[in-house]
């Protein structure tokens, strides 16, 4: 496996000009953006057609909490890059540091956004019309949590591969000519803030 | 090939911290336009908009290099953009009329 890695992380394949791994990667994340473009075009139809079922997003939503936490995940992706680039010159110490504060920045993300569910349900903005007390209507509860836990997901799913990622690194799996694992964590990773860098303007500022 | 990669390895580094520190003026920036700024409100999702498209490329090109890629990668990445776009905008017409 080792071998392997280490072998297409230097030779590029013939064609694309860039490694097996780092292509696969980049085909998944296009089906990603596939996927968030038919929920954000599915919002889009649903707010228009029925405007009158959503409030001012500083009604419902905590804005400044939401704000920093997108900080919070732009900052796990300079520490993600940042262990990329150190893996790069081979920096085992700075590899393991790096992968540390992003699972820590990335697992705080998370925590957050669980913290603000409960926060939200408590007002009675939640997903089913059924128990909707929340200013607005149900759909902006339905489209909200479809939305943001899409994502949520997808970042949970980044901490736990994030997780993988460290301690391989701490096993000393990686090197600087054996660097693809770390480089597809992180165009994952990336891409996830990138997804949530539209979503939090869409769903929390328009 | 393995000094050709090396040499991709060596590449000019974009300034991280930069990219991050842009990455947070524009979005107090956002923040501040969505709450505080008193646009009509086309202009103000156009503007809300304009601003998360330059950060989502910001984090495309230099978080994930897409800007030291090779052109056909690069090709690959984008050839579904436009779609999306063309999508979205019909769906919006559709709507609006």
């Amino acid at each position: 496996m080792s071998h392997s890695a280490t072998i297409s992380a230097s030779h590029p394949m013939e064609g694309m000009k860039v490694y097996n791994l780092k292509l696969g990667m980049w085909v998944f994340l296009l089906s990603e953006v596939m996927f968030f473009s038919s929920l954000i075009g599915a919002y889009i139809i649903l707010r228009f057609a029925h405007p009158e079922q959503w409030a001012e997003p500083n009604a419902v939503l905590n804005v400044p909490l939401t704000g920093f936490n997108t900080f919070m995940l732009i900052c796990s992706s300079v520490t993600m890059v940042k262990a990329f680039a150190a893996i790069e010159h081979g920096d085992q110490a700075g590899l393991k540091k790096w992968l540390i504060a992003t699972i820590i920045l990335g697992s705080a993300f998370v925590g957050i956004q669980v913290f603000e569910y409960i926060k939200l349900a408590g007002h009675g903005f939640v997903p089913a019309a059924a128990s909707y007390a929340a200013e607005g209507g149900p759909l902006y509860g339905s489209t909200f949590y479809t939305m943001t836990g899409f994502h949520g997901a997808h970042v949970t799913i980044g901490v736990l591969a994030l997780i993988f990622t460290a301690i391989k690194a701490f096993r000393g799996k990686y090197s600087a000519v054996d660097y693809g694992g770390v480089e597809i964590m992180g165009l994952y990773w990336h891409f996830v803030d990138l997804v949530w860098i539209i979503l939090f303007t869409i769903v929390y500022l328009i | 090939m393995a000094d050709e990669t090396h040499a991709a390895v060596g590449r000019k580094k974009p300034n991280y911290y930069l990219v991050w520190l842009y990455l947070l003026i524009l979005t107090v920036a956002e923040v501040g336009v969505a709450f505080m700024s008193g646009l009509p409100e086309t202009w103000l999702i156009l503007l809300l908009l304009f601003l998360a498209v330059w950060k989502a490329a910001l984090v495309a090109m230099y978080y994930m290099h897409l800007k030291f890629e090779p052109p056909r990668l690069v090709m690959m990445v984008l050839a579904p953009i436009p779609l999306a776009i063309l999508i979205t905008a019909t769906v919006v017409m559709m709507e609006i009329r």
